[in-house]
């Protein structure tokens, strides 16, 4: 498991995901300002792992996304997006595998959907998920917190809480969080 | 192709068996290191090859000038480094007479990023470093032989980078002066070379502006710089 840390929950209209901004090459921490969460359409995916799996595996999946647009005239359902991606994943795994696990959060006709993605090709549609080392401290404390229909005030209050619950129990200081919402307006970056 | 099994892993199968223990020893022992600053990129570099307890080179160039505005940083493999940093001194000029503009620096580290992902595997050993000036001013991007790809202000590559970033990372404002910043890649380099054994030789600087790049320092010996700062402080420099 990556020492990387992401998560997201599903509120009443929205997505909300938040990442580290961790860069790091063996011992040492090459950025503290990484953004790991990709605007893909009208979708957030947020991506851990090797920075070179993640951003090839990224950048595909982002163009390919945007092809299925130009050609179908109209945006990619999160729930196909989702689907398309864990197929790129589960063709790769035997030959080349990527070693990125991903949050998929986006808007549809049905509301909001969170799906939680791994390097297996593993895909779940989720209310609340987690990555990394950083999900052992983290999902326990959604659990406690989330219900339907949360505002964003309320979800963005249940991130701060898990970024807390790191920096005092995770032993690797993770700086940097970037935390981002997909609503039916689009998406939008929140200060923590 | 290495007439085996598994062409594509000869090289990583081969230093696993340890069969040829000489063979996939390459020289890693380096200090590189770049920041951006309001005068543009420092670059500065050490010049020893060590392989193993053995100094090959006391004056290995570790700069290379893919062209009249772009840098690029050696550390691993020389060989791995040089050849594909000179290809990307190709791939640049086609860019540059198919679209009859400079490439940038982001498109450049992005050539080189890609040929490391398609390698991945099969044992190239490289940490690079690409500075440049280009239309949205000066970018510096990290990029190493996995394949990853990172832009930055502060980097430092090899095995003394945790050496250099010290001084560096203390050091560091973006408001230096020219003069200031030249003497804090310089200064890091030294410390690096002090405390690590596979770096040494001679502090090489670049300084990349504008107008494309230019060399300040072509080569001080660390030694003599040893003894001037300790001087410095009044110091003998055995301490």
């Amino acid at each position: 498991m990556g020492t990387e840390a992401m998560f997201g929950l599903t509120g009443k209209d929205f997505v909300i995901l938040a990442a580290d901004g961790q860069a790091a090459y063996s011992i040492i921490r090459l950025k503290n300002d990484a953004d790991k969460i990709w605007k893909v359409g009208n979708m957030l995916f947020a991506c851990s792992g090797p920075p070179a799996d993640t951003a090839n595996f990224m950048e595909f999946i982002e163009k390919n996304v945007k092809l299925n647009e130009l050609r179908t005239g109209i945006p990619m359902s999160t729930k196909a997006a989702a689907s398309f991606t864990r197929n790129e994943l589960a063709h790769a795994l035997r030959k080349g595998p990527f070693q990125a696990d991903l949050l998929i959060g986006g808007i549809d006709n049905e509301g909001p959907s969170l799906y939680f993605m791994d390097y297996l090709a593993s895909s779940e549609k989720v209310n609340k998920a987690a990555h990394g080392y950083g999900a052992m401290f983290t999902l326990g404390l959604m659990d406690r917190y989330w219900k339907p229909d949360l505002t964003e005030a309320e979800a963005i209050d249940i991130i701060k809480k898990c970024i807390k619950e790191l920096e005092t129990r995770f032993i690797v200081d993770l700086p940097g969080f970037k935390c981002k919402i997909v609503s039916k307006e689009g998406t939008k970056d929140v200060t923590l | 192709m290495a007439p085996v099994a598994n062409p594509k892993s000869f090289c990583l199968d081969i230093k696993k068996s340890g069969e040829a223990p000489k063979l996939m020893d390459f020289m890693k022992g380096t200090t590189t290191l770049g920041f951006v600053f309001q005068g543009g990129i420092i670059i500065a570099v050490d010049s020893r090859a060590s392989m193993g307890s053995y100094i090959g080179s006391q004056t290995v160039k570790k700069v290379i000038e893919i062209n009249d505005f772009l840098l690029g940083t050696i550390a691993g493999g020389a060989a791995d480094c040089s050849f594909w940093e000179r290809h990307l001194n190709r791939l640049c000029r086609m860019h540059e007479l198919r679209e009859k503009e400079r490439i940038s620096v982001a498109a450049a580290s992005k050539l080189l990023a890609n040929i490391f992902w398609q390698y991945r595997g099969q044992g190239l050993s490289c940490g690079t470093m690409v500075a440049g000036w280009d239309k949205k001013g000066p970018s510096l991007y990290m990029v190493d032989d996995q394949g990853d790809r990172h832009k930055g202000n502060v980097f430092s590559v090899g095995s003394g980078s945790t050496f250099a970033y010290g001084v560096l990372d203390t050091g560091y404002r973006f408001d230096l002066t020219v003069d200031e910043a030249v003497e804090l890649g310089r200064r890091s380099i030294y410390h690096a070379t002090h405390r690590d054994g596979a770096s040494g030789g001679v502090a090489r600087v670049y300084h990349v502006h504008e107008k494309g790049w230019t060399k300040v320092i072509a080569g001080e010996d660390v030694n003599k710089l040893h003894y001037m700062y300790a001087a410095e402080k009044n110091l003998k420099g055995d301490e």
